[in-house]
């Protein structure tokens, strides 16, 4: 490897207008193609034949009810994972950052097993105590370790971000552990199944719930990318380029760890995407931000929809949590990725 | 033309850059600094109530031992660091009161060593110079990449365009890096010891690259440097730096003289003029105390 990605030498403009159709079009693909493969078998052609009414046409039914909310599902939380996991590792210059490296997913966690364990049912617009608790879960553990780097530092200290993420992880991790040890066996189990990353939501309230948050992330990575580039050079080649260092940083912290955050109260901790996802791009289409940054929003869909696949069918009709599918493809997949290069 | 009066910042103090030619008599100005350097940071390495003045399109090197404040002078030349008192100015407009973008168009930067995140293009690196050019959602058109391509030509990395910035040698990255900065379009250089891993090849290349931009297009151009034979050849003007203050500055046929080294650098050394190299020569002959 020499060269830095495909079309190289393209322009940026070019680069995009390559990657960015044809990464779409796998996402829309595995959208679209995902919901018609399961236990009961159905025909895309049946699903959208107008001419049997909805109520009787039971493909369009299993399709749309039963299968396409999980796939829209797994489409958002796959793409705000990757992208998040794009920008921080722009941000902590550390190509091994992860959405989680800084506490969101222990944070999250944290508030789910709250909710669990304290059988918190309440639900609104279709949310759920669990998820509204992962989600507060996480914003807490961002605003700890935004603190604390901003305690320890006049800046914004990267390093310490980096160190209070990891060690709030590791906290969270054993306050989680400690609770789970006192709770009875079957609030332990959901606990334990919520880890392990779970996209059957029912229905698209959920959905609808975390797509703002999504949203609002998403505008605001559109803003990023070309700061990123030069803030992964260093901040202070960055900050001669003319680049508002701590704003840039300020803005992608918060942003990418709400997203995080939506993403994982929608999901669980589904841990992977936010690393494999955007080395995976960048082999492909080199290391620019603003071609790797959609590109692997869109890839990161296509990814986690077809782990997901892998999650209902594999050992139907037992379900494989899609957590564990994404690690399982994932971890062997990226060690061979680190061997291949260099 | 930059310039800086009596600044003072948790390190330290203050440079002063106007055009013309340093003036000895624009040294060790320490008045502004004395409120400042007060308990709480005098234990930290710094510049201290610094003045200094620079000519449009002049050559100066920043000489003085390690932590003398060399680079903590280019870092508040360059407006990454804030004085806490006093201003530089760039025209006569303080470059606090500029915009950060702005700012860049006119000062660029090289720092000692450039080290990746990710693995970018020679090319791209360059077209980064671009930055404080383009609005936040423009992406770089035709000129932009001549504007980068011309860069590298200039400092002979065309060859290198496709190359990974990661796969190229010491050298090569400094050039590149250096293109980078010229495809910034700044007027003025500021380079942290660009030589400093270098060997001695590298070095004279670039040396006669930075000469080459001063003659050629007009560049003013600061220089920190550890190499007082690369001062010698290049620079118009030295400014000596020693513990936070300027201790001496002046052409440098002036400023680099046996005593000074020794002052500087508790070094005695033989100092004269080499005919063939065409400027002075420096042989470090044994350390003694500083003065």
């Amino acid at each position: 490897m020499t060269d830095g990605g495909t079309l190289a030498g393209a322009t940026v403009r070019r680069r995009l207008l390559v990657w960015v159709p044809i990464f779409g079009a796998v996402a829309f693909l595995a959208v679209i193609g995902a919901p018609l493969i399961g236990t009961t078998p159905i025909r895309l052609a049946r699903v959208f034949d107008r001419s049997i009414p909805f109520a009787d046409n039971v493909d369009a039914q299993i399709f749309f009810i039963a299968r396409l909310p999980r796939a829209l599902a797994g489409a958002l939380v796959g793409s705000t994972l990757a992208a998040a996991g794009v920008v921080f590792q722009a941000l902590l210059r550390n190509p091994l950052a992860t959405p989680f490296t800084l506490g969101v997913s222990a944070g999250s966690a944290l508030g789910a097993m709250l909710a669990i364990t304290f059988r918190l049912h309440l639900s609104l617009w279709g949310v759920s105590a669990v998820t509204a608790a992962s989600f507060v879960g996480s914003i807490g553990a961002v605003a700890i370790v935004y603190a604390l780097a901003r305690a320890r530092h006049r800046g914004f200290s990267t390093n310490v971000l980096l160190l209070a993420g990891v060690t709030l992880n590791s906290f969270f991790s054993a306050l989680i552990l400690f609770v789970q040890y006192l709770a009875d066996s079957s609030e332990a189990m959901r606990t334990m199944r919520w880890l392990m990353g779970d996209l059957d939501v029912a229905g698209f309230g959920p959905i609808v719930a975390a797509l703002p948050l999504c949203a609002v992330a998403f505008v605001t990575f559109a803003w990023l990318p070309r700061a990123l580039n030069l803030l992964s050079l260093d901040a202070d080649a960055a900050a001669s380029r003319g680049v508002n260092v701590l704003r840039v940083q300020r803005v992608a912290f918060f942003s990418a760890s709400m997203a995080t955050g939506a993403a994982v109260s929608l999901g669980g901790p589904i841990g992977f995407i936010g690393i494999i996802v955007p080395h995976l791009v960048r082999l492909i289409v080199g290391a620019d931000h603003r071609v790797v940054l959609p590109a692997s929003a869109l890839f990161g869909a296509a990814f986690l929809v077809a782990c997901d696949v892998l999650a209902r069918t594999a050992m139907s009709p037992v379900e494989v949590p899609v957590g564990i599918i994404t690690a399982l493809i994932g971890g062997p997949f990226f060690l061979w990725l680190l061997v291949r290069q260099r | 033309m930059l310039r800086a009066d009596n600044l003072t910042f948790v390190h330290g103090g203050a440079p002063k850059i106007t055009p013309g030619v340093i003036a000895p008599n624009t040294t060790g100005n320490q008045s502004g600094s004395e409120c400042q350097s007060g308990s709480d940071f005098q234990a930290l390495p710094g510049v201290q109530g610094v003045s200094l003045s620079v000519a449009r399109g002049s050559v100066v090197g920043l000489l003085g031992p390690n932590g003398s404040g060399k680079t903590t002078l280019l870092r508040l030349l360059a407006g990454m660091l804030e004085p806490a008192s006093g201003t530089v100015s760039l025209d006569g407009r303080p470059i606090a009161e500029m915009d950060a973008r702005a700012r860049a168009r006119r000062i660029a930067v090289v720092p000692q060593e450039t080290h990746l995140a990710f693995d970018y293009t020679v090319l791209e690196i360059a077209l980064m110079g671009r930055y404080p050019h383009l609005g936040v959602f423009e992406l770089e058109g035709p000129r932009d990449v001549q504007l980068a391509r011309e860069a590298l030509a200039a400092t002979g990395t065309s060859a290198l365009e496709r190359r990974l910035f990661a796969t190229l040698s010491g050298g090569e990255k400094q050039r590149v890096v250096i293109a980078s900065a010229l495809a910034q379009q700044a007027d003025i250089l500021l380079l942290d010891e660009p030589t400093a891993s270098l060997d001695v090849g590298y070095q004279f290349e670039i040396a006669n690259l930075l000469g080459r931009l001063n003659k050629s297009r007009g560049l003013t151009i600061v220089v920190a440097t550890h190499d007082l034979n690369f001062a010698a050849g290049l620079c118009h003007s030295l400014v000596l730096v020693s513990e936070g203050r300027v201790v001496n500055a002046g052409p440098t046929n002036d400023t680099l003289t046996s005593l000074n080294i020794q002052a500087l650098y508790g070094v005695v050394a033989d100092v004269y003029p080499h005919h063939a190299a065409g400027h002075l020569t420096v042989v470090p002959l044994r350390k003694v105390n500083r003065d």
